[in-house]
C-alpha cells in the first residue's frame, strides 16, 4: 500500500463518484460528480470502474504527494497547469508518482471542477453505494467533508502500467440544451421566450448544489409558490425574485418552486463546468433529441477505453502551451505534435 | 369509487425523467394516488426505471432513456395510474414524542400570540390531530405530514432561519413536519423530538415512509434529554402501534 497526500487543496474540492442512489424518496441527496465524462474518463486512464471515486479539485490548485511507495494518477476535467517535479503533466492523460513525488496543479483556465483519479481507486466506506461527499447529511468516505491540507488516502502501489493519454471528443460548444417543463405552464409565452433567447451568466455564489443565472428576472403566471415535487440534475427552477437557479448534484431532492426547464442529460457537465461570469445560452430541443443525446453521451462514457492512447506519443511543448494561455485560450493535446486552440466557453 | 381514475398529468423532467401529477395542490386523494402508484411499480417494476420519489401530488420516476423512452414508458404509467386504486393497506401508526416549547420551540409563544390563545392551547390542538406522511425530501428523513388542524394553518415566517435543531417539529401552511437533520427552514418550530427519523448505522435507516399514520404526544424536557441520548446510541424511541 502506498498513501496519496494532500500537501494544499482549495474550497469546493470532495471525494465524488457516480453518486448516492435508490434513497431519493427518504430524502437523500444524490451527490456525485459535477461532470460525469470527466469522472469516467480520469477513472478510464487509471484502469477503473467509470464511476468510481475521485477527488473532484475545485477552480483553486492543489498538490498531491505519494508516500511509502509510487502512486498512479490521471487528471481531466477542467483544464490546468499540471507538472510532477517541474516536469509538465497533461491533462487527460495518467502519470506516476515516484515515492516522494508530487503533482501540482494550478488554477482552473476555464471550467471549474478537475478530476483526480488514483488506480485502484478510493478506499472507503460506501453508503448507498456511494463515497461521494454530502456534506449536510454528514455522508461521503473517507472523509464526509471538504477536502482539506493533511487528509490523506491510502492506495494501491502504483502497477507500473504504461502511461495513457484520452483521446476525447471536442467538447460542444454552443448553447446549454433544455427541455421545457415541468412546470413551464407556471409561466406565459413571453417569460419563456425571455429564458429561451436571454443572455446568462453564472453567479460565483454558485456551488454543488445550484447555480445561480444571472440575466433578466423571469416572471411566474401564478406566483412562486408550488406545492413541493421531487427534482432532477439540471432542474431550473424560478424562485420569488425571478432569478433562476439550475440545480446541480448537492440539490435537495424536492423543491417548491416552480421549475421552467430542466438540462438535458449530456449538457448538465457542461454547464458544470461553464465558469462564473461567462456568458451563455439555453437552446430548446425536443424530447426525440434529448433521448438521444442521453443515449449517446452514455455510450461514449461506455466505450472510453476504446478512446487510450499511448501517452508517448504526445511531445509536450509547454512554451506553445503557456503562451497561448496568456492569450487567454484553453488549450489541450490532440496528437502528436498538434494542438487543439478554442476560446474558452 | 369509479371503475377507473382521471389520468394524471406526464410532466418531463428532462429525458431521463417523468413527474407523473395527479393534483396540482396538497390532496390527500392525490396523495394516495402517489402512493398507490408507487406501490404498483414496486410490485411490477417496469424496465428502465431506475428510482421512484413520491411527493405530496406527484410520483418523479427516474428512468434510463438508453432502456425505454418518454412514449413507451408514459403509455405504461398512465396505464398502471388508471386503475382502480387497492383497498387500502392497514397503514403504520408512529406515536413520536415531543418536547414543546421553551429552547425546543422557541416559535410556540408566538404562534399562540398570533393565534390569540396560549402555547398549551396550541399543543394540545398539535397533539391531537391524526397525521399522515405524504413525503419525505428536501434533506434525509424530513417528514411532511397532512392533517395539520385547520385552525393551526399559517403563513411561513418571513424570513426563513437559516439554521433550526436536529429532530425540529415544526408546522408552516396547512402542513406539519418532523426534520431530522439540522438544516434552513421557514417553518414556526413548536418543539423538538428525540426520535431519528434517519440514522445511518441504524435498523432501520429511515424509519418513517410515506403512507405511515403519525401521532404526537407530549414529555418534559428531562425526558427528552434522556432518549435524545439513547436515541443517538441507536435506540428507536418511537413507539410503532399496530392497529
Amino acid at each position: 500500500m502506498s498513501r496519496l497526500v494532500i500537501a494544499s487543496i482549495g474550497p469546493a474540492s470532495s471525494v465524488q463518484d457516480g453518486g448516492r442512489h435508490g434513497a431519493q424518496r427518504y430524502g437523500l441527496t444524490v451527490s456525485g460528480a459535477m461532470d460525469r465524462l470527466s469522472l469516467a474518463a480520469a477513472n478510464t486512464l487509471v484502469g477503473n470502474e467509470p464511476f468510481a471515486a475521485v477527488v473532484e479539485i475545485g477552480p483553486f490548485g492543489a498538490t498531491f504527494t505519494a508516500k511509502d511507495g509510487a502512486v498512479r494518477v490521471a487528471i481531466a476535467g477542467a483544464p490546468r497547469n499540471a507538472d510532477v517535479a517541474g516536469k509538465p503533466v497533461a491533462m487527460d492523460t495518467s502519470v506516476t508518482l515516484k515515492d516522494g513525488e508530487a503533482l501540482t496543479l494550478g488554477f482552473a483556465r476555464g471550467g471549474a471542477f478537475t478530476y483526480l483519479a488514483i488506480e485502484g481507486g478510493i478506499k472507503g466506506e460506501p453508503v448507498f453505494g456511494s463515497l461521494a461527499v454530502n456534506a449536510r447529511a454528514g455522508l461521503g468516505s473517507p472523509y464526509p467533508r471538504p477536502l482539506q491540507a493533511g487528509d490523506e488516502f491510502t492506495v494501491d502501489a502504483a502497477s507500473g502500467a504504461p502511461e495513457l493519454r484520452i483521446e476525447l471528443p471536442k467538447p460542444a460548444s454552443g448553447p446549454i440544451r433544455v427541455l421545457l417543463g415541468p412546470q413551464d405552464d407556471e409561466f406565459d409565452d413571453a417569460n419563456k421566450a425571455l429564458f429561451l433567447d436571454s443572455e446568462w451568466k453564472i453567479s460565483a455564489t454558485s456551488d454543488r448544489m445550484g447555480y445561480r443565472l444571472e440575466g433578466p428576472a423571469i416572471k411566474h403566471l401564478h406566483g412562486h409558490n408550488i406545492v413541493s415535487d421531487g427534482t432532477v440534475n439540471g432542474s431550473i427552477q424560478v424562485p420569488g425574485n425571478g432569478a433562476p437557479i439550475a440545480l446541480m448534484m448537492d440539490r435537495g431532492t424536492s423543491g417548491g418552486y416552480p421549475k421552467i426547464a430542466t438540462v438535458i442529460t449530456a449538457d448538465v457537465g457542461r454547464l458544470a463546468q461553464t465558469s462564473a461570469g461567462t456568458a451563455f445560452r439555453f437552446l430548446e430541443v425536443t424530447m426525440a433529441e434529448a433521448q438521444e443525446e442521453a443515449r449517446k453521451f452514455a455510450q461514449l462514457i461506455r466505450n472510453l477505453p476504446d478512446r487510450l492512447r499511448s501517452s508517448d506519443t504526445v511531445e509536450l511543448n509547454i512554451e506553445a502551451l503557456s503562451d497561448a494561455n496568456v492569450a487567454g485560450y484553453a488549450v489541450s493535446a490532440v496528437d502528436a505534435g498538434t494542438w487543439q486552440v478554442t476560446a474558452e466557453p | 369509487m369509479a371503475a377507473t381514475l382521471p389520468p394524471p398529468r406526464l410532466l418531463p423532467s428532462g429525458d431521463s425523467a417523468v413527474t407523473v401529477e395527479f393534483s396540482r395542490t396538497i390532496d390527500d386523494a392525490a396523495n394516495e394516488r402517489v402512493l398507490a402508484l408507487d406501490k404498483a411499480l414496486a410490485a411490477s417494476p417496469i424496465d428502465g426505471i431506475t428510482e421512484t420519489v413520491p411527493t405530496y401530488r406527484s410520483l418523479l420516476v427516474h428512468y434510463d432513456p438508453g432502456k425505454i423512452g418518454f412514449d413507451a414508458l408514459g403509455e405504461k404509467l398512465l396505464a398502471l395510474a388508471s386503475q382502480p386504486l387497492p383497498p387500502a393497506a392497514r397503514a403504520r401508526r408512529w406515536r413520536i414524542p415531543v418536547a414543546y416549547g421553551g429552547e425546543h420551540g422557541i416559535d410556540l409563544e408566538d404562534v399562540a400570540k398570533a393565534l390569540n390563545t396560549t402555547p398549551d392551547d396550541i399543543v394540545a390542538r398539535h397533539v391531537a390531530g391524526d397525521y399522515r406522511v405524504a413525503m419525505i425530501g428536501f434533506t434525509p428523513g424530513w417528514s411532511y405530514l397532512s392533517g395539520l388542524d385547520k385552525s393551526l394553518h399559517m403563513s411561513r415566517r418571513q424570513s426563513p432561519r437559516l439554521f433550526t435543531p436536529a429532530g425540529t417539529i415544526s408546522i408552516g401552511g396547512i402542513q406539519a413536519g418532523i426534520q431530522c437533520l439540522a438544516a434552513p427552514s421557514g417553518w414556526h418550530l413548536l418543539g423538538r423530538t428525540p426520535v431519528r427519523t434517519y440514522q445511518l448505522h441504524r435498523n432501520p435507516t429511515f424509519l418513517t415512509e410515506p403512507g405511515d399514520r403519525v401521532t404526537f404526544f407530549a414529555i418534559d424536557h428531562k425526558t427528552f434529554e434522556e432518549q435524545d441520548r439513547a436515541a443517538e446510541a441507536g435506540e428507536i424511541i418511537a413507539e410503532q402501534v399496530i392497529a
